[in-house]
């Protein structure tokens, strides 16, 4: 037994860590991936989907959650406390409208999340969070959330499994100032890293600067991923015949 | 004193309110908003103390809001009716009650039916085919009862209430400025020109 630091939440380790933390950001390792994009005046939050068993009905199972008219949330690790973490954010929305009569800005709800989730005395929550939306000054933000409570801006981040293949991926194929349909084609390539059952196990939401939220149906993500494929197929090609030119 | 009408039509609700603030027996105000948007299908039009009615009504706003959200399918019509007479009721046996009037008026979108619902300060809640609070009430709603049909049209209902307004012009001793109407219909809400 390691003492008691991997128990009690306030108490550090001697070198300095928070067990049940680091505990909590190992569950968002193992949760399913999630993706977000900024483009020019578009943000995109794309999750891997896991695959539902044959007798679920898979409207239930749900990774993409909005959490006002103008904000929405994709997480990895714990569904369950990403449940409840969602409820206290869509509370905090209509409570904040009420008060001030203004929607949250992404910033104010982003470091609301980060709050609820270092709160003292109870367990962690064990998921990350990537939150997209729209302020009134209609610049796309994405934000991401850890269960430790840090939060910080992204022009495009992954969380979850394998998020680091991802995001090393986003770092070198990300370009300022994208339009829709390449955001979306960045979204679902850096997702394809990792997915490997290809398009059905994907989801994808897209906001735009009217700040509606669309998601993408099943054959339009098989258009996408079919597009990337040929892509793919086509530089493979180039590079051969240029291996067999030298 | 302010007044509310509804006119529930075939597949419509069509409301009006004064646009009066008062303060005692001094104007204050022409221009003030006595309506919320519960939902893209719900309206809410409220009398009373001034307070209380945009406190009242932006609390149950946002509670509808919320449900919304929290379910991704939103609330009919008669369980907003049901709702708002809930809180009312429950905040009549506190300490300091809502002194609130209302009328609700939706279009359910699942059955394809408009309905206006009556709420009086008391929590009484009524399901009718037409409505009125306030002073105006006891000079309109015998003119509503003539008029009024199951099957009226936009049109009629514009009329109806045109009437209705003309009719407080020349009988109230108070001064009746413009009236604001809304139409709930399947396509949502929208403001209309008396």
């Amino acid at each position: 037994m390691a003492g008691s630091y991997d128990r009690a939440l306030t108490v550090f380790s001697p070198d300095g860590h928070l067990f049940q933390v680091d505990y909590a950001l190992e569950a968002v390792r193992k949760g399913s991936c999630a993706v977000g994009v900024r483009g020019a005046d578009v943000v995109v939050l794309g999750v891997e989907k896991k695959s539902v068993l044959k007798l679920q009905d898979e409207r239930t199972v749900k990774k993409i959650c909005m959490l006002d008219e103008h904000v929405c949330l994709a997480f990895a690790g714990l569904s369950a406390d990403a449940r409840v973490l969602i409820n206290k954010a869509r509370i905090e929305c209509q409570s904040h409208r009420l008060t001030v009569e203004d929607s949250v800005s992404i910033e104010y709800i982003t470091r609301y999340i980060a709050g609820v989730q270092q709160s003292g005395g109870v367990r962690p929550f064990g998921i990350s969070t990537l939150i997209m939306g729209f302020d009134s000054d209609k610049v796309p933000k994405l934000y991401q959330t850890d269960p430790s409570g840090v939060y910080s801006a992204w022009k495009a981040n992954s969380i979850g499994r394998s998020s680091k293949t991802v995001r090393e991926f986003l770092e070198k194929n990300y370009k300022e100032d994208m339009d829709k349909a390449e955001s979306i084609k960045l979204a679902i390539r850096s997702l394809l890293e990792v997915v490997q059952t290809g398009a059905k196990n994907i989801e994808i939401a897209i906001m735009g600067s009217d700040s509606v939220i669309q998601r993408l149906e099943l054959a339009e993500i098989e258009a996408v991923v079919a597009e990337i494929e040929a892509e793919n197929e086509k530089e493979k090609e180039k590079s051969k015949s240029s291996n067999s030119q030298q | 004193m302010e007044t509310l009408f509804g006119i529930t039509g075939k597949d419509f609700v069509i409301t009006a309110y004064d646009s009066k603030a008062v303060a005692s027996i001094t104007l204050m105000k022409i221009g003030e908003n006595k309506s919320r948007e519960l939902n893209p299908h719900t309206l809410m039009l409220f009398s009373g103390e001034p307070g209380d009615g945009v406190h009242f009504s932006e609390y149950i706003e946002r509670n509808i809001k919320l449900y919304g959200i929290r379910n991704g399918i939103e609330l009919s019509p008669r369980a907003v009716a049901s709702f708002a007479r809930r809180e009312l009721a429950d905040s009549l046996r506190s300490r300091k009650p809502y002194s609130v009037n209302l009328l609700i008026a939706g279009f359910d979108v699942k059955t394809n039916k408009p309905s206006l619902y009556w709420l009086d300060h008391l929590a009484s809640l009524a399901d009718v085919p037409f409505a009125a609070h306030g002073y105006g009430a006891y000079y309109c709603l015998s003119l509503l009862d003539r008029y009024h049909r199951e099957d009226i049209t936009e049109e009629e209902g514009i009329k109806l209430l045109q009437k209705c307004v003309g009719e407080l012009r020349t009988r109230m001793i108070l001064n009746m400025p413009d009236f604001v109407a809304k139409i709930v219909n399947k396509d949502g809400i929208r403001l209309v020109q008396l």
